[in-house]
């Protein structure tokens, strides 16, 4: 094992063999799931603190039981608003929260280096559980333990990901992991939705789905956020979900082995339509599933691993 | 009263010297520029052998913050600061609180200049109202009281018939119309320049077409009112085109630029550090080289800071939440006698004009050169002076530099404002205390 970081910040700092090492401790930690009894000892007496600064279901959730299953002490603290309409600063805020002595520090943020700026300033790890449209890491890391799980390796496979690239940061997240595994990856989507100089980050961009996703071995669809509508970026869901939609119509064209994902939640008949969010060819469960198992592989090598 | 300063090399763009002479002060003023000048009966002589003297240094885009803001910075702290990085003049923009768009407010800023400041303060008179945009300010009146431009810097006037109005109003006082040329429709929530660094941040961009399209319509309305018009803190190659092909063309248009658009790129946002954080934002390298190619061959008139204090509390935090601007006036000389200077960028008389016959035409102040009779503000500056940027150490209220831990050799030690140094205790020192 060679973990070393103190904070999982961001996939564009870490190195192929970093990437290997998460996914390879959250395959062994997927067992833990499978037990009638579904704890271990590992983390005992560790406290993690989740710091949700956005609304969350799924991560907040995930990290919850990933740290539960490894007998974390784990506090949810949700902060609604921004720090500014709060009256307290982020940094303050943080520095309460280590004053308690948590050892890993999970925040979601609506502003871009939120995290970066938690981890500077404090001695306990800081988990990145997204920052506004920067990164998601453990959203890329669980979308690559799957394609891993599904396709038995990563290189050289074709992922195509589709839609609001431009606010996404699972999108770039996966952007960069993908390519540190050796993927090729292509962005397709309404050039209004696709961010500036992208091609720049090693992705090929396509403004036609059906070119874009006829040799993907896996696609990755985004979730279109209804107020980009209202702020211009297209004119309606209903042309979005013509042109940039997935239906069974479409997979038509598509490798009969193809992978749908999604970072969800999944707004039916948008960006899927219910039979392909539904279909043989979606792993979108067994995203959320591997999210608990990345998780718990995360929160282990920042916090576990180093000996109690 | 007189003040000899003795042996320097001496560079005054506006009179085309540049030689190792002699400075005369007498009585506050210019008396005598030559070699082998005798000091008279009583007379202070500064030793400036080895170093450079040029007229005071001006900084035509300041944010003294007074009145309203005094926790970010005053006239006093804000002068010294100018001070302590080798100007002897500034130009006060019209953000404050209440806005500097009546006569009122003008005569406030002069009184407290003259007995607080420690150089020469300029102030300048905003376009509009209450910065709002709509209705001109009481732009006669303040011109008389002494506002030496208008501008409503820090907002962009999106209403092109009421910028072309203010123009032509501007007209008999001789004066210029300064543009904060940002599109604010097209730059929408940008909180930096867009490209590969604002996707790779996921920080929402800004293109520079933000700030083109407004470059490019104010240069129109300039060709359709006559007016002179100054572009503000110019930071695209686009924009730079557009001056360069405008001033061809015989339209009166001048530009600034600040030292952090002349040295740093939007590589720098990349910690997320809101002492990057201003507008314009960092630009890209080609930017970059456009901004410095024009201020080389003089389609940039001057290098001005856009010196922008902020408190700990404004600039703390996130970067998309943090306020715009730094401070600049303690660090511009330095960082740009040693990264433009010294390695070999920009020749010194150049950079020298560019800091006093420029913006001394520009503004059609008294400074800006060393002619008899005109007032003894003079710049010393030690091209062999090492300096590190400590931000505690500066004298300004706030401590928002993007240049922390920067070091460097080459830095301002002495500053004369009418034959006097402007603060106590500079590294060049003038026996007796001035002329």
């Amino acid at each position: 094992m060679t973990w070393k970081r103190k904070d999982l910040l961001s996939m564009q700092d870490l190195e192929a063999g970093e990437i290997r090492d998460v996914l390879d401790t959250a395959e062994s930690m997927k067992e833990i799931a499978t037990r009638e009894i579904k704890k271990v000892p590992t983390l005992r007496g560790k406290t993690v603190v989740n710091l949700f600064y956005e609304a969350s279901t799924r991560t907040r959730t995930s990290f919850e039981i990933a740290g539960k299953w490894l007998s974390a002490d784990v506090i949810n603290f949700s902060a609604s608003g921004s720090s500014a309409e709060k009256g307290e600063s982020l940094l303050d805020t943080a520095k309460n929260i280590e004053a308690m002595s948590p050892d890993v520090v999970v925040v979601r943020h609506k502003a871009a280096g939120a995290p970066a700026m938690l981890a500077r300033n404090l001695r306990c790890a800081v988990v990145n559980a997204g920052d506004g449209a920067h990164e998601h890491p453990t959203q890329a890391l669980l979308d690559l333990l799957t394609i891993r799980e599904k396709k038995g390796h990563l290189e050289g496979l074709n992922v195509t990901i589709v839609g609001d690239v431009a606010h996404s940061r699972v999108a770039r997240s996966d952007i960069h992991g993908m390519r540190k595994m050796g993927m090729t990856v292509t962005v397709a989507g309404p050039p209004t939705l696709i961010p500036a100089a992208c091609q720049e980050l090693g992705v090929k961009v396509s403004y036609r789905l059906e070119e874009a996703i006829a040799h993907a071995d896996v696609i990755m669809m985004l979730r279109l956020q209804h107020e980009r509508m209202t702020a211009g970026f297209i004119p309606s869901l209903r042309e979005y979900s013509r042109v940039w939609g997935l239906s069974l119509d479409r997979l038509k064209h598509c490798r009969s082995d193809v992978l749908i994902m999604h970072p969800g939640p999944v707004n039916r008949g948008v960006e899927l339509s219910p039979e392909v969010a539904d279909g043989p060819y979606s792993v979108i469960l067994d995203q959320v599933t591997n999210g608990v198992a990345v998780r718990m592989a995360v929160l282990y090598l920042l916090a576990g691993s180093k000996g109690a | 009263m007189s003040l000899l300063l003795k042996g320097g090399r001496v560079i005054d763009p506006w009179n085309g010297v540049d030689a190792v002479q002699d400075v005369l002060v007498t009585d506050g003023k210019i008396a005598k520029v030559g070699a082998g000048l005798k000091a008279p009966d009583g007379a202070a002589v500064v030793d400036a052998a080895g170093k450079v003297v040029c007229p005071g240094f001006i900084d035509i885009h300041v944010h003294l913050r007074e009145p309203g803001f005094e926790y970010k910075e005053t006239i006093a702290s804000g002068t010294r600061a100018a001070a302590a990085g080798g100007f002897t003049a500034v130009a006060a923009m019209a953000n404050t609180f209440p806005v500097n768009d009546n006569r009122a407010v003008t005569d406030y800023i002069l009184a407290k200049a003259r007995v607080e400041g420690c150089v020469r303060v300029y102030p300048i008179g905003a376009v509009t109202r209450g910065l709002k945009g709509e209705e001109l300010a009481e732009m006669g009146e303040q011109a008389e009281a002494g506002c030496v431009a208008f501008s409503d810097d820090g907002k962009c006037v999106m209403n092109a018939e009421v910028y072309r109005r203010a123009m032509e109003y501007a007209l008999p006082f001789g004066v210029p119309i300064i543009s904060h040329a940002e599109d604010c429709h097209l730059a929408h929530k940008g909180v930096m320049n867009e490209g590969l660094v604002s996707t790779e941040l996921g920080l929402a961009g800004q293109p520079a077409a933000a700030e083109d399209v407004m470059v490019a319509r104010d240069i129109l309305l300039a060709e359709l009112t006559g007016a002179h018009l100054h572009i503000a803190h110019i930071s695209t190659a686009g924009a730079v085109r557009m001056v360069r092909e405008a001033r061809a063309r015989g339209v009166r248009v001048t530009a600034e630029v600040t030292p952090h658009h002349l040295v740093m790129t939007d590589e720098a946002v990349r910690d997320y550090d809101p002492n990057t954080k201003m507008a314009p934002p960092l630009r890209g390298k080609r930017d970059v080289e456009a901004c410095l190619e024009a201020l080389g061959d003089g389609t940039i008139d001057c290098v001005a800071t856009d010196h922008a204090p902020h408190a700990l509390s404004d600039k703390e935090g996130e970067f998309a939440e943090a306020a715009n601007g730094v401070v600049g006036l303690e660090t511009a000389v330095p960082v740009l006698l040693d990264r433009l200077v010294r390695q070999g960028r920009l020749d010194l008389p150049v950079l020298v004009a560019r800091f006093t016959s420029g913006p001394a035409r520009l503004l059609n102040l008294p400074g800006g050169r060393l002619s008899l009779g005109s007032p003894a503000d003079i710049t010393v500056l030690d091209l062999e002076r090492a300096w590190t940027v400590e931000p505690r150490h500066l004298l300004s209220r706030s401590k928002n530099t993007p240049f922390a831990g920067w070091s460097g050799t080459g830095a301002p030690v002495l500053a004369l404002v009418g034959g006097r140094p402007a603060l106590p205790s500079y590294p060049l020192t003038v026996p007796g205390g001035g002329a």
